[in-house]
């Protein structure tokens, strides 16, 4: 396995944030670069970089590009950095610890496709993130990377960031352009896809940041070079955030395809006093659950969905033997619930209801016939909504019961929670005594 | 000129001419610091100053959660309850700031110092429990830290 770095390698580097130390490390050079080929040669180095989009639906980046109209003018680029879900946790590093690799990464990806004005939606919470974009941005623009002569050429480009005010749904790129427009966050339906009609009903670009801070390497090295340290149609490294029961919750880089059980045994240091694992989401919140046997997978795309989860947003909740699942999913499922936008009623109604049933579950209020009912209802939500929300909320219920069954049946037999006061295993005071520092 | 308009004025400039609703969580967001929070009056200011109806900022300002519809404490302090935190007990650390604060979730204190409300994954799940103290990120929160946190809240 190679050990290349692409988005963390200047991460923990002092100033890593400043355009100075951006510059010393050889920033902007793929820039420079990219601003003497030909806008489709760049277009065509990303397609055979097969760099797939790292927000959670892992859709050919270069591809997307692809789909713009040749003919309609303006064209707008938005930047999701609306991390939320549950899990994940990495592009508010790429943004603290290198937000010129970010800006150097949108500045090609709007050079190639003829793009004059692009948004950074960053969520709400990420305050002290969207301070450090920002001045990078004010910095950039002062040094005449962007703003009306990009690095000098005969090419305007401009990029705000804009901050969003807390809501999950704002993720999803149609509600992203929504919240952008300045109205609630409801999604559209699709087709027409944003690349035809977007932002301001003009064909848009939406890219995850850590989508895009790939693309200068991409630009420097070739993309068959990026293809080369992944596998099949995915190439490159990623950003696996870890969390829950590890020794080393984190982020970690690391090739595309590398094996789940491999990061969380070996990479995390395993499991906090050396318990089992028990259960795993590997792509953040939505993705279906895998039991421990099943761990013992390439986290590449297409290898996790032949296992049928999916990769998503890279986002790994580690689960031990000491967790209660019924509770566990009963708190991803009232944050669905929170968070549906309400547009579409199998959403709006059957989130709070599924979340009604798995707390009634978890106190031992429910028959086996609502444990039935929840399947009942996951199945109803899933496949019948504007938007990804709808399934994301029933995956995880569906997965659950496929997998754990008897738990939610003892629940039952039980009259409550088997595992009493104690559901969660850990304490953030047990963890204090087995982890030093922070990776990042 | 107001602190409101001026500091409008350079926010406005980021969005194109005939498109300056697009401002409305900035300008909702700049009204909420400036006045405290969203009452009807300020919705209407942003409204006006967006050239919108008054409903379109207030289906805005009651759609997100970081928008503010409703007097609050001198300072909002939120912790994170989803799956990451509570896997590293935040639960626990949610419970005991109910009992030491007196209050129910979404409950301001008597004195008005402090609302206190649990949240959704506030993206820090690597560093967990995470807390929103005044929009102001904690992370790898333990009970000590916490308390400490809260008194220092005057």
């Amino acid at each position: 396995m190679s050990d290349t770095l692409i988005l963390s390698k200047r991460w923990g580097k002092k100033d890593s944030h400043t355009l100075a130390s951006y510059r010393a490390d050889g920033g902007y050079a793929a820039l420079e670069k990219a601003l003497g080929m030909d806008p489709a040669a760049i277009v065509s180095e990303v397609k055979a970089s097969n760099l797939r989009g790292r927000g959670g639906a892992g859709f050919a980046t270069g591809l997307k590009w692809s789909f713009l109209p040749k003919d309609i003018r303006p064209r707008y680029l938005c930047i999701n950095a609306d991390e939320s879900e549950p899990g994940t946790f990495k592009d508010r590093y790429i943004i603290a610890h290198d937000p010129h690799q970010l800006i150097e990464g949108i500045a090609i990806a709007c050079f190639a496709n003829d793009i004059h004005l692009a948004y950074v939606y960053i969520r709400g919470e990420f305050k002290r993130q969207a301070e450090i974009l920002h001045a990078a941005v004010q910095e950039a623009y002062a040094a005449g990377i962007l703003g009306p002569k990009l690095l000098g050429r005969d090419f305007a480009l401009d990029l705000h960031v804009h901050r969003g005010a807390g809501a999950y749904i704002c993720g999803e790129e149609s509600a992203l352009m929504e919240s952008l427009e300045g109205k609630k966050g409801y999604p559209r339906l699709k087709p027409p896809f944003p690349a035809v009609v977007g932002l301001w009903g003009k064909p848009t670009i939406i890219n995850n940041v850590e989508t895009l801070a790939n693309v200068p390497w991409i630009v420097q090295n070739g993309g068959a070079a990026f293809a080369a340290l992944g596998q099949g149609k995915s190439g490159g490294t990623r950003l696996f955030c870890v969390s829950g029961h590890v020794v080393r919750p984190g982020v970690y880089e690391k090739p595309v395809h590398y094996n789940l059980k491999k990061l969380i045994m070996e990479d995390c240091g395993g499991i906090v006093g050396g318990r089992a694992v028990k259960a795993v989401i590997p792509g953040g919140s939505s993705a279906p659950v895998l039991a421990a046997h099943e761990i013992d997978v390439s986290m590449e795309f297409d290898a996790l969905k032949a296992a049928g989860t999916m990769a998503g947003s890279g986002g790994v909740i580690v689960m031990d033997e000491s967790t209660c699942l019924v509770r566990a999913l009963a708190r991803i499922s009232k944050f669905y619930a929170e968070e549906s936008c309400g547009q579409c009623t199998p959403c709006r109604e059957g989130t709070p209801w599924m979340e009604g049933i798995l707390h009634r579950i978890e106190h031992g209020e429910a028959s086996a016939a609502d444990v039935d009912r929840l399947e009942q209802v996951a199945n109803s939500i899933a496949g019948n909504t504007i938007c990804a929300l709808g399934d994301a909320a029933a995956m995880p219920v569906q997965s659950f019961l496929k997998k754990f069954k008897p738990e939610f049946l003892r629940h039952v037999e039980h009259r409550g929670c088997p595992y009493g006061e104690h559901a969660w295993g850990l304490t953030q005071d047990s963890r204090e005594a087995v982890v030093g520092e922070m990776r990042v | 000129m107001s602190r409101f308009d001026a500091e409008l004025g350079v926010i406005l400039k980021r969005y194109p001419e005939d498109r300056q609703a697009a401002a409305m969580i900035p300008a909702l967001r700049l009204g909420q610091e400036v006045f405290g929070w969203l009452s009807p009056a300020v919705q209407q200011l942003c409204a006006d100053r967006l050239g919108t109806s008054p409903a379109r900022a207030e289906e805005v300002a009651t759609f997100y959660v970081m928008l503010e519809t409703h007097p609050h404490g001198r300072h909002v302090v939120e912790l994170c309850t989803n799956i990451g935190c509570c896997l590293s007990g935040s639960e626990r650390i949610f419970e005991a700031v109910k009992r030491k604060l007196g209050v129910e979730n979404g409950g301001t204190t008597p004195d008005g110092r402090i609302t206190f409300r649990e949240v959704e994954c506030l993206g820090s799940c690597g560093t967990a429990p995470a807390m929103l103290v005044d929009e102001e990120m904690h992370e790898r929160l333990t009970l000590e830290k916490v308390e400490k946190l809260l008194g220092g809240l005057k």
